[in-house]
């Protein structure tokens, strides 16, 4: 396996060609915002929270997307990635109708924990209130279009890790929104194998258990890396 | 086929040539204004004079001065009749032998048509479009015959290398460059894929190619894949474009049936087929990585880039793609040679460009000029300017990535690096005019509704930062708006421009800031004082505010 010896912040990181940035930089114990990259199913460059400075490129990257290079010099903070990562924030908290107060995830939403870290405070443009609706026709789950930041986290979840192809993005811009199948009702899928991975997968508290109340929705990311282990190193974690 | 067979059909095409032609306008402009009638009609009164021996009526593509079609040219008398209805088709052939017509002329020698230099349009307006002999009479596919029988494709790629030619789609990226990368790939499969998704609001140039020279494109698209080894080709044509898509099902059938596209291409060891795709109408599958994903039926959003379709495009395998004007220019390169095109144009921009003229203009039409033409030579001379007596105001080119170039920089001359300079850029060329009735504001809210219906989704700073900056600019055009909002305008404008997946949203911001750059005099018009600030600009006290109270 070829090496490549680049820098983080300054930090001399050794990773092994065809690694990401953003796995290089997690190995080396540097955080890099993200809320699309989900580990273990492939990248889609979206959410555009991890983009880094490269020396010598003029444009910013993607950390999840960009492969290590020798030489490469990265920077992950900076005050206009820190501006830009709050305005990012800010975008998505304007889009829906986020109120932690009496959301399943409060407490435990990867969308607050980032606006805490990135000193996201307050948001300066207008809130647009769509109007979204709550699908609770799966017997076991359900899905507030209010909190989704269509990451498509639980689109590939379902079409990569489980096979079953039921969730999907429907519409354009801000219409974009997740479907079940050809857009039915959650219950009436007749695809779902209601593993609830797309529901672990889940970022907010778009996706959640029936039955949760404010804060109480626990994710455990576990279950997905079991079954990446599994089905990739044919090695089963206990 | 091969080329003795080319010049046999193309001899026997001029030998049965009529003395006198008529060229109809069947291009999707005139057709819109009955152009099909005209051109029955003109076919019945010649019947009818019995100067069927004499005379040919041909329908033919685009003839350039779109808004006053339907057109009729009159061979070898060169005489362009504008606005023709079906009743007057008798008298147009009356004239032909001496008789007299009320239908109003063109003015050939007007610099709208003086100041023009046809590649690309060579054949538009010349020939018909549907039918391949005609093309073939006019030294079609012999371009492609030179490349399989004369040349290596190493060879023709250094012809494009050298000409300078550059792509038409926007970007302006070398097209020799792309190709040898293309070349270099090691791979059982590769793919040549056409874009002639045309979205930009206010263009029509490709449209026009297609409709009116279609086997230009599969000519281009041959040699393409001949020079970089792919055998198979695509065209991504919006469904919006039915009579293009139509004729270039026929010009695919005909070369088919020539032995120009298939297998055994001019009987050289070459196979190339090609297929049209057809997109559904959004702005975004224009963008090189959305088309691909939707010509392989899944939803047409844009991925990261490396890797560039070069290396890793359709189906997986290396592609090359191109736009249709790009494509357009290849045969002739290949023909007349690559010092003959990059004598042409200016320094790093080679060639010609076709624009799309529109809006507040006299001349409507289409143009093609050579690069490093003014702005002020294509507006005021070729179009005449501003239609009523109105000033024109500032030129708008490269659609809703582009921007507006304001009056007083007219003398710019069209190429590539001087329209960014301006913070505009060439695009596919579309030019808009704009008159002083136009608020500037009101042209970036414009463009920013496009960009916002047409904003895929996939990435944030795209899909919920155009719909913030749409917001910001109602409200300043509201009168709602204080100068603390358009601070926040420019800031996420920066943001939607650097944070952005692909070219729509890093190139939304475009006409905001080209607007802001010039007219910003407009948006501050329409602030108000911000309670309790300081005065600055836009915040200026009111006249009638009472300091004391
Ligand atoms: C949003 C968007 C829309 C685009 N639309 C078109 C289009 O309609 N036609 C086109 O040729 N190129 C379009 N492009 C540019 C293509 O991605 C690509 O660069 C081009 O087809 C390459 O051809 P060229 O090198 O011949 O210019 C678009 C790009 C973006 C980002
Ligand atoms: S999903 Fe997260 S950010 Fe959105 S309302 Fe729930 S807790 Fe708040
Ligand atoms: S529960 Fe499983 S199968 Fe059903 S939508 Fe979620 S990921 Fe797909
Ligand atoms: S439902 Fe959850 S995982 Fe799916 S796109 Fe929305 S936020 Fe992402
Ligand atoms: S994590 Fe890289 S773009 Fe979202
Ligand atoms: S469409 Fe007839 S002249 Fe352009």
């Amino acid at each position: 396996m070829p090496v490549r010896t680049l820098t983080i912040d300054g930090k001399p990181v050794s990773a092994v060609e065809g690694q990401t940035v953003l796995d290089a930089a997690q190995d080396a114990g540097i955080t890099i915002p993200t809320l699309c990259h989900l580990d273990g199913v492939s990248d889609v460059g979206a959410c555009r929270l991890c983009l880094v400075e490269v020396t010598g490129v003029s444009r910013l990257l993607p950390a999840c997307v960009t492969k290590v290079t020798e030489g490469m010099e990265v920077r992950t903070e900076s005050e206009r990635l820190k501006r830009y990562r709050r305005m990012i924030l800010e975008l998505l908290f304007a889009e829906r109708n986020h109120v932690c107060a009496v959301c399943v995830s409060n407490g435990r939403c990867e969308l607050q924990n980032l606006a805490v870290a990135q000193g996201m405070d307050h948001v300066r443009f207008a809130y647009r209130f769509p109007p979204y609706e709550v699908d609770i026709t799966h017997r076991m789950f359900g899905m507030d279009h209010n909190r989704c930041v269509l990451c498509s986290r639980c689109v590939r979840v379902c079409w990569f890790i489980e096979g079953a192809a039921t969730k999907n993005v429907a519409g354009r811009g801000a219409g974009a929104r997740i479907i079940t199948d050809l857009s039915q009702p959650w219950g009436k899928s007749e695809t779902c194998t209601s593993c609830g991975k797309c529901v672990q997968a889940c970022p907010t508290g778009a996706k959640f258990h029936k039955g949760s109340t404010v804060a109480e929705m626990e994710r455990d990311r576990s279950r997905l890396e079991f079954i990446v282990t599994a089905r990739e190193k044919k090695q089963w974690i206990v | 086929m091969d080329l003795a067979d080319l010049l046999e059909i193309k001899e026997k095409e001029l030998r049965t040539r009529k003395p006198i032609r008529l060229r109809c306008c069947l291009a999707a402009g005139c057709m819109s204004s009955n152009g099909q009638a005209v051109k029955d009609s003109l076919d019945k009164a010649v019947q009818e004079a019995g100067l069927a021996d004499e005379v040919e009526v041909r329908g033919v593509g685009c003839m350039r001065l779109c808004c006053e079609g339907p057109l009729v040219a009159v061979d070898p008398a060169g005489i362009l009749y504008q606005k023709v209805a079906p009743e007057d088709a008798a008298s147009i052939v009356a004239a032909l032998k001496g008789g007299e017509t009320q239908v109003s002329r063109g003015d050939l020698n007007h610099p709208f048509f003086t100041k023009q230099m046809s590649i690309v349009l060579e054949n538009s307006g010349e020939i018909d479009p549907e039918r391949i002999e005609s093309y073939i009479a006019a030294d079609g596919y012999q371009a492609l015959n030179d490349a399989l029988v004369e040349m290596e494709p190493k060879e023709v790629i250094d012809a494009i290398l050298k000409s300078g030619l550059r792509g038409r789609g926007g970007a302006g990226y070398p097209t020799g460059l792309k190709w040898a990368t293309v070349a270099k790939m090691q791979s059982p499969k590769k793919y040549v894929i056409c874009n002639a998704d045309e979205g930009d609001p206010g263009a029509f140039m490709d449209r026009s190619v297609l409709e009116s020279d279609p086997h230009r494109l599969l000519e281009g698209m041959a040699i393409a894949a001949y020079a970089v080894g792919a055998d198979q080709g695509f065209i991504y044509v919006r469904a919006e474009y039915p009579l293009a898509i139509s004729r270039l099902q026929t010009a695919i059938k005909q070369a088919k049936q020539h032995g120009l596209l298939g297998s055994g291409v001019l009987e050289a060891a070459f196979t190339f087929n090609v297929e049209i795709r057809i997109g559904a109408g959004a702005f975004v599958c224009g963008e090189e990585t959305a088309l691909m994903a939707s010509i392989e039926g899944e939803r047409g959003t844009p991925r990261p880039r490396p890797p560039f379709p070069a290396e890793r495009g359709l189906y997986a395998s290396p592609t090359l793609i191109n736009n249709v004007e790009t494509f357009a220019n290849v045969p002739s390169i290949v023909r007349k040679g690559a010092e003959w095109f990059a004598g042409i144009g200016t320094e790093k921009s080679k060639g010609t460009k076709v624009f799309a003229l529109a809006g507040k203009i006299t001349n409507t039409g289409l143009i093609e000029v050579p690069m490093g033409t003014s702005l002020r030579t294509i507006v005021e001379e070729m179009g005449a300017g501003a239609p009523d007596g109105n000033q024109v105001k500032a030129v708008q080119t490269g659609g809703p990535s582009g921007g507006c170039v304001p009056a007083s920089e007219l003398d710019t001359p069209v190429d590539y690096e001087s329209l960014q300079q301006l913070g505009s850029i060439m695009g596919s060329g579309g030019m808009i005019v704009m008159d002083q009735t136009t608020n500037m504001v009101d042209v970036a809210r414009f463009f920013m509704d496009f960009c916002m219906d047409e904003s895929c989704g996939k990435c944030i700073p795209c899909r919920a930062g155009t719909v913030q900056l749409h917001a910001l600019l109602d409200r300043i055009l509201r009168r709602q708006a204080t100068a603390r909002d358009l601070g926040l305008l420019e800031e996420l404008c920066d943001l939607v421009k650097h944070t952005s997946l692909c070219g729509l949203g890093q190139t939304a911001p475009n006409p905001v800031l080209s607007t802001l750059r010039f007219f910003r005099n407009e948006y501050l018009e329409l602030l108000q004082p911000e309670i309790g600030a300081p005065a600055g600009p836009g915040n200026a006290p009111k006249p009638d505010a009472n300091p004391t109270r």
